[in-house]
């Protein structure tokens, strides 16, 4: 078991001729079932042609009927991602993961509103994707550092949470997943709806939460948590040195008019019983103490 | 990206949105020109900075006189205008906006931002006009009210009415006030801005609504669609290391701390800045190189980082993940040849082929302090940022 994704899971990749688009959906065929996981690609003018085997299609809808794929993953370049949201949910895709950094806000927000009431889930955009270790990787995480076990990372960055994985192999704790959220200000999944999955996940003992200066989904994230979770939960919170009113690197990592720091984040955390750490390096750590507990 | 309050006044005049006829002048003499073509009668100098609080630090004079006026515009343009938003150096003021002067009866507030939580743009509103929004927000929140506007409807001219008689607008203003709210929202979904603000909206003696200040910001991602910023963009008003990191695609931020930081990825990059902290150093900088850290990059980004003089030491935070722990190992010696280093230089690297780039590292000849983890690093650069 795990979440969003898994070896039965088929995937399109949307921009499959692009640079990135090639060169990531090569390493993923290449990681645990990907092979078998990756079924088409989609790039608008060249359907009928292949990406080293891989059949490409014109749409995304055409793509679907003929593979029966479920997901899709996304590299087009910013002006026209929000599009291939828009195409990916049009034809029915349940799970769309978004890599692309830069896509205009007011984009996301006319993408965002046209999703409401249809099923298909959005993660991203800005993300590293989700990785279930031993069975699929769908993004441009660094797959050989994962493995499978029983704690689940959700997380708005992409190196910072390699670190808290890179962390776990050292004291020998696998993922049952790792969903990458992405770093935007308006996005599809947050920490809260990833949450609910992994405590429904029969496979995920434990979670760790990375979140960062911006919005407040982290605190809303915990309020659930206190209410609902029955697994133990770690989390740490970057940016506690971010001066305000920057944005730092991601667009959504910004204090503005006071609101979205960390010290908040974490104080709502720590009432709302989530073991959190300020110090990056003690993720990994904090969660096998907790579980020796 | 920011632009000034007679650029934003521009904007919104495109948009319907009354303001006070004014000019932009960029010397003394073409401030007395525009306060004579404005004639006689109150007129305002205002100093344009991106930063606010202007008011406080001396940055707005109304004047009554073509002397006064002169006056004024000598002693604002050049000066080190000190706000609450730009430190105690201050922010050099090079422009100025000469307008017509108001007759005031009352001030309100009007400002627009993207609303993370609903992901939809929102309307606020308050009587509290021409104060600092984030103190009245803080101390009185139930003053402001706020208006969610559906993305697929737009702004509804009903909930326009609805919040101008919420802040107290005179009944036969509404209708002027309702086209001020509609032309704002048109001019930001327009121009992508991610924030503005009109405050204070001014209800003048003479039955007009006006808008007295205005601010936008955009949102950088929409860069591509709008080659008008182009032209409104103030360099002046920018840091010149952010700006020279935007140019190498890396991503800058100055901070008043001693270690250099050097980090792929910005969520790694702030925990890099936090851990050095938590073990009692200060970070000089917020510096992510992205992706792809190429020896070009890197280079680029110890040089940034060196412009400043406080640095005493380097710290090095990579994740290798696709990006090979050995092509990073190489790239950072290169980096640090060309440059002639002399600080200190901690490096941290973890990931794919991580023991053939520490190799690379100890083997350069370079005096590098290779870490074994993060707290390993924040310990070693801190220990040697005190040296």
């Amino acid at each position: 078991m795990a979440i969003l994704i898994d070896r039965n899971t088929r995937v399109l990749t949307q921009g499959i001729t692009g640079k990135t688009g090639m060169f990531h959906t090569r390493l993923c065929r290449e990681y645990a079932f990907g092979n078998e996981c990756f079924v088409g690609g989609v790039t608008p003018g060249k359907g009928g042609q292949d990406f080293e085997g891989v059949p490409i299609f014109d749409s995304v809808a055409e793509a679907r009927r003929e593979t029966g794929a479920n997901a899709s993953v996304i590299y087009v370049p910013p002006p026209y991602a929000a599009a291939a949201i828009d195409e990916a949910v049009a034809a029915g895709i349940e799970l769309v993961i978004c890599i692309t950094e830069g896509i205009p806000v007011r984009d996301m927000i006319q993408t965002r509103y046209r999703m409401r009431g249809k099923s298909t889930l959005l993660v991203g955009p800005n993300c590293p994707g989700v990785i279930t270790p031993g069975q699929l990787k769908i993004g441009i995480m660094p797959g050989h550092i994962h493995q499978p076990g029983p704690i689940g990372v959700v997380s708005r960055s992409g190196t910072l949470t390699y670190e808290a994985v890179g962390q776990l192999r050292e004291l020998g704790l696998g993922q049952s997943s790792c969903v990458g959220i992405g770093g935007d200000p308006v996005n599809g999944m947050k920490h809260l709806d990833v949450m609910q999955r992994f405590n429904d996940d029969p496979a995920t003992e434990a979670v760790i939460m990375v979140g960062e200066i911006g919005g407040s989904d982290e605190e809303i994230c915990a309020r659930w948590i206190k209410e609902h979770m029955t697994k133990p939960v770690v989390g740490f919170i970057a940016g506690m040195t971010a001066p305000p009113g920057k944005r730092m690197g991601h667009a959504g990592a910004i204090i503005s008019g006071g609101q979205g720091t960390a010290q908040e984040k974490l104080a709502t955390m720590e009432e709302c019983g989530i073991r959190i750490t300020r110090n990056p390096a003690e993720m990994g750590r904090t969660l096998q103490a907790m579980l020796k507990g | 990206m920011k632009i000034h309050e007679y650029q934003a006044k521009v904007l919104l005049q495109r948009f319907g949105v009354a303001v006070p006829r004014g000019f932009p002048c960029f010397t003394v003499s073409e401030a007395v020109a525009a306060g004579q073509q404005l004639g006689a009668g109150v007129r305002v100098v205002k100093a344009q900075i991106h930063a606010g609080g202007r008011g406080k630090g001396g940055g707005v004079k109304v004047v009554r006189t073509d002397a006064e006026l002169e006056d004024a515009a000598r002693r604002m343009m050049g000066m080190q205008l000190v706000t609450h938003q730009t430190g105690p150096q201050g922010q050099t003021v090079r422009r100025l906006l000469v307008e017509e002067g108001a007759d005031i009866r009352q001030e309100l507030y009007i400002g627009m931002v993207v609303d993370r939580a609903t992901q939809q743009v929102a309307l606020m509103g308050s009587a509290a006009g021409g104060m600092d929004i984030e103190d009245v927000a803080a101390r009185h929140p139930e003053k402001i009210h706020t208006v969610q506007i559906d993305p697929g409807q737009g702004l509804l001219s009903a909930q326009a009415e609805v919040l101008a008689r919420q802040i107290g607008v005179p009944e036969f203003l509404v209708p002027q006030a309702c086209d001020l709210m509609l032309g704002l929202y048109r001019a930001f979904v327009e121009s992508d801005a991610s924030l503005a603000e009109i405050n204070p909206v001014a209800v003048t003696g003479d039955g007009r609504i006006l808008a007295l200040d205005a601010k936008f910001n955009f949102d950088d991602n929409a860069a591509f669609r709008h080659n008008e910023w182009q032209d409104w963009r103030d360099f002046d008003e920018e840091d010149p290391n952010e700006i020279a990191a935007s140019r190498h695609g890396l991503s800058y931020i100055s901070l008043d701390g001693n270690i250099g930081c050097l980090v792929n990825g910005a969520g790694l990059a702030m925990a890099t800045m936090d851990i050095v902290k938590l073990y009692g150093g200060n970070p000089a900088n917020f510096l992510d190189v992205g992706g792809g850290a190429t020896t070009e990059k890197v280079t680029e980004a110890f040089k940034l980082m060196l412009s400043n003089l406080e640095v005493q030491a380097i710290l090095v935070n990579i994740f290798g993940g696709i990006m090979k722990c050995d092509v990073i190992a190489e790239g950072v010696v290169a980096a640090a040849r060309q440059v002639h280093l002399t600080v200190p230089l901690v490096v941290r690297l973890e990931g794919t082929n991580v023991a053939l780039g520490k190799q690379i590292l100890a083997e350069s000849g370079l005096p590098i302090l290779s870490a074994a983890n993060m707290d390993d690093a924040a310990a070693q650069v801190v220990a040697a940022a005190r040296r």
